[in-house]
């Protein structure tokens, strides 16, 4: 409470007076990364204190990605919000028709902070900025996905080359089997995994209008598209037996039963590289690939996931410097390298990328073939179908769609009924979505 | 019998003021913003809301899914009920019994109770884990058999079984005390009469406890309505496909996960009046049957 009245009391001497203070300039930061990786976050903020003595970053941890906007949001409405937010991508819809936020773009030039916005990896900018290119939100955590497999096991099946197409992984499900491996693939349902990078990957729409991104009034498609006889593959293929699901309801989660040996690929983020590296029992030896595509198919980019910064409206100028101070801090080229070394995310800048390259930082381990995120996420320019998604209420699309899904898994319905009834039930979802932000439109 | 009273009103007035700002605060108020929302679509942020009429109940009420959410909640809150209040009762007997021990036990039944529900589910959790659970022995039979993650009858039972150990301990109180109540001339009596403690339980403690049985139906059909949220967020998570998607859970999941706002506030308007219908059922027909003195 003092800290408080005396924080309110330094910003308004300086407001009125313009006086240099020796107080520093406090902001608050609300990030959701929990655990090793919320321990990094938190050393960020320490560095950056560290690293001068104007500001201060105040870095609370709220429990997950989606608590923090949760708390953000009641926050806000009591108007006690922090300057600065981590928020998820499926989280954002809301808040960029809200309109209460301060475009990061925008902030850097009022504070005065040069940016080269031109610097960033475009299938990372495409998901974070408007449709006029500018960025509303600060990149930092960014992963894309990528298949995990056991060295060993594939060696053993007589594998030389991982596979990228679904065809390839095919015969190599079918050589695992021959050679004794009981379990091929450890799958858990994602559908950030399946329906959308999946998408992506073939340039095939999850939704109209772009994938939502020309207008409110979207309508699902991906119950039309190739996802339809994917999905119905896996389904073969956990029928067949080369596949087992594997998550944590079912008691074991995929990354656990990969790392235990049970299974030989699974499908995550590149951000479990660092994990598995952590947690991989002495002796695993294991590999990374990017995600297949159909044949027929020409392989599209994939595009980020992760979170981005968030600047919040309605705060005081001072709090936007010491923001801006903080996220041009964690856009240099260190700051980068401390984050990828700690976590297995991936750079964000291309400048970054390059000097880490040159470096050869990509060939020592622990870090050896982790840029084939990098990979995956510049294999071609984006089109309008693989910029990224632009969905209200994709929480709860994400929710349908799993649900669905699994009780086709289960057997209890046939899959392309199952994705048909997820599509028109998050066409309902999109339609509410529409309705309460009537008359307003992305920007 | 000649009652007290206040000369002055003010008094009473201020005497009654905290407990009722309290209730306004932390009830009447919410409720009337939830009741609000409920006939409106509200942007998450802020920034206004368009009234929409009965729209966000229609739309509940024309979901299946909603409707299968209703039946499953009903099932769960008769079930842990019924299995709760059988377990707690046939504890407090025992222990009114002075069996041997009965002291330990009498604090140590009371124990869960202070567990916090997530806790119970995250403990469940290891209890129902098909792989490595207690219940995994089942699967040494065939395997398979037993997966909460695949069959909803399974999770169904899995969140009965541990809302319904959860609720034991506060029944279970209740129970023992009322029996504690009971005066012993009666059950002495009755002993020399030559009554069995069987004969005594059903035939003299049980009529004697109605009152008590009906205060807990009542109260523990509210509270498993009403407070199962987080032994399913760490147990089931709602599913295996929406299959223990209660209603309290799934408002949460719509509203706070889902930032819908409006559709989650319709949906504990009709939780609220199911919980009241419920109990006005209750008063009406149960009470009936219920001997005061």
């Amino acid at each position: 409470m003092i800290q408080k009245l005396s924080t309110a009391a330094v910003l308004a001497l300086a407001a009125t007076s313009g006086s240099a203070s020796a107080e520093k300039i406090k902001f608050e930061y609300w990030y959701g990364l929990t655990g090793d990786l919320g321990a990094v976050v938190a050393e960020t903020c320490n560095r950056f204190n560290a690293a001068q003595d104007q500001y201060e970053a105040v870095c609370v941890g709220q429990d997950g990605y989606e608590k923090a906007v949760q708390n953000a949001i009641a926050a806000f409405r009591a108007q006690k919000h922090p300057t600065l937010l981590q928020s998820f991508d499926a989280g954002t819809a809301d808040l960029m028709l809200s309109g209460e936020f301060y475009p990061v773009h925008k902030l850097m030039q009022d504070t005065g902070v040069t940016v080269d916005w031109a610097d960033y990896f475009p299938g990372i900018a495409n998901y974070y900025s408007a449709s006029t290119g500018e960025f509303f939100s600060m990149p930092w955590n960014s992963s894309t996905p990528v298949y995990y497999f056991n060295k060993a096991h594939f060696e053993k099946a007589g594998i030389t080359e991982a596979p990228v197409t679904w065809e390839g992984m095919e015969e190599a499900f079918k050589a695992l089997k021959a050679s004794g491996q009981e379990c091929s693939l450890a799958y858990a349902p994602s559908s950030w995994i399946d329906l959308e990078q999946f998408s992506m990957a073939h340039n095939i729409p999850v939704a109209s209008n772009d994938n939502g991104y020309t207008g409110l009034d979207t309508e699902l498609l991906f119950n039309t598209t190739l996802h339809v006889q994917h999905m119905e593959n896996i389904q073969r293929w956990i029928t067949e037996g080369y596949a087992a699901i594997r998550t944590q309801a079912a008691g074991k989660t995929s990354r656990d039963s990969f790392v235990e040996g049970e299974c030989s690929i699974f499908f995550s983020s590149i951000a479990d590289h660092n994990t598995i590296h952590k947690i991989a029992p002495e002796g695993l030896s294991w590999d990374v690939q990017i995600i297949p595509t159909y044949e027929a198919v020409e392989r599209h980019n994939t595009v980020v996931g992760g979170a981005s910064l968030w600047v919040l409206s309605g705060k005081t100028e001072g709090e936007y410097q010491a923001a801006a101070a903080y996220l041009a801090f964690l856009a240099t080229k260190d700051e980068q390298q401390f984050l990828l070394e700690n976590t297995g995310y991936i750079p964000v800048t291309k400048s970054t990328y390059d000097a880490l390259l040159a470096e050869g930082f990509y060939a020592k381990e622990p870090f050896i073939n982790r840029d084939i995120a990098m990979k995956s996420l510049t294999w071609t320019e984006p089109s309008n179908l693989t910029k990224g998604l632009r969905l209200g209420g994709m929480i709860q699309i994400r929710a349908e769609w799993t649900a669905e899904v699994e009780a086709a898994l289960a057997g209890q319905k046939p899959m392309k009924e199952a994705l048909d009834t997820a599509a028109a039930r998050g066409n309902e979802i999109l339609a509410r979505f529409a309705k309460t932000y009537e008359g307003k439109s992305f920007p | 019998m000649r009652r007290a009273h206040f000369k002055t009103s003010w008094i009473v007035a201020a005497l009654l003021a905290p407990q009722l700002l309290v209730i306004f605060v932390f009830f009447y108020w919410p409720s009337a913003q939830a009741l609000y929302w409920a006939f409106t679509l509200e942007q998450p942020w802020g920034g206004g809301n368009t009234w929409v009429g009965f729209e966000n109940f229609r739309n509940v009420l024309s979901d299946p899914y909603y409707w299968s959410s209703v039946r499953v909640s009903v099932i769960f809150a008769l079930a842990t009920t019924a299995l709760a209040m059988g377990m707690a009762l046939t504890l407090a007997l025992f222990v009114d019994r002075q069996l041997a021990g009965y002291r330990a036990f009498r604090v140590a039944l009371i124990w869960p109770y202070a567990v916090a529900a997530p806790a119970v589910g995250l403990a469940f959790q290891f209890v129902f884990n098909p792989g490595a659970g207690i219940f995994s022995y089942i699967n040494t039979i065939s395997p398979g058999l037993w997966d909460p993650s695949r069959y909803p009858a399974q999770a169904v039972l899995a969140i009965i079984i541990a809302g319904a150990w959860k609720q034991v301990a506060y029944s279970f109180v209740f129970f023992l005390a009322a029996l504690q109540s009971i005066p012993r001339s009666l059950t002495e009596a009755a002993a020399m009469d030559g009554a069995r403690p069987l004969r005594r339980m059903l035939d003299l403690q049980l009529p004697l406890l109605t009152p008590t049985i009906f205060f807990l139906i009542v109260i523990n059909i509210t509270d498993s309505f009403t407070d199962s949220f987080g032994i399913v967020d760490t147990l089931t998570g709602g599913g295996p496909f929406r299959a223990t998607d209660l209603m309290v859970y799934k408002i949460y999941s719509d509203g706070f996960r889902g930032f819908d706002y409006s559709g989650a506030a319709a949906q504990s308007i009709i939780l609220m009046l199911l919980v009241i219908a419920l109990t006005f059922v209750q008063f009406r027909y149960v009470e009936r049957r219920v001997h005061y003195s």
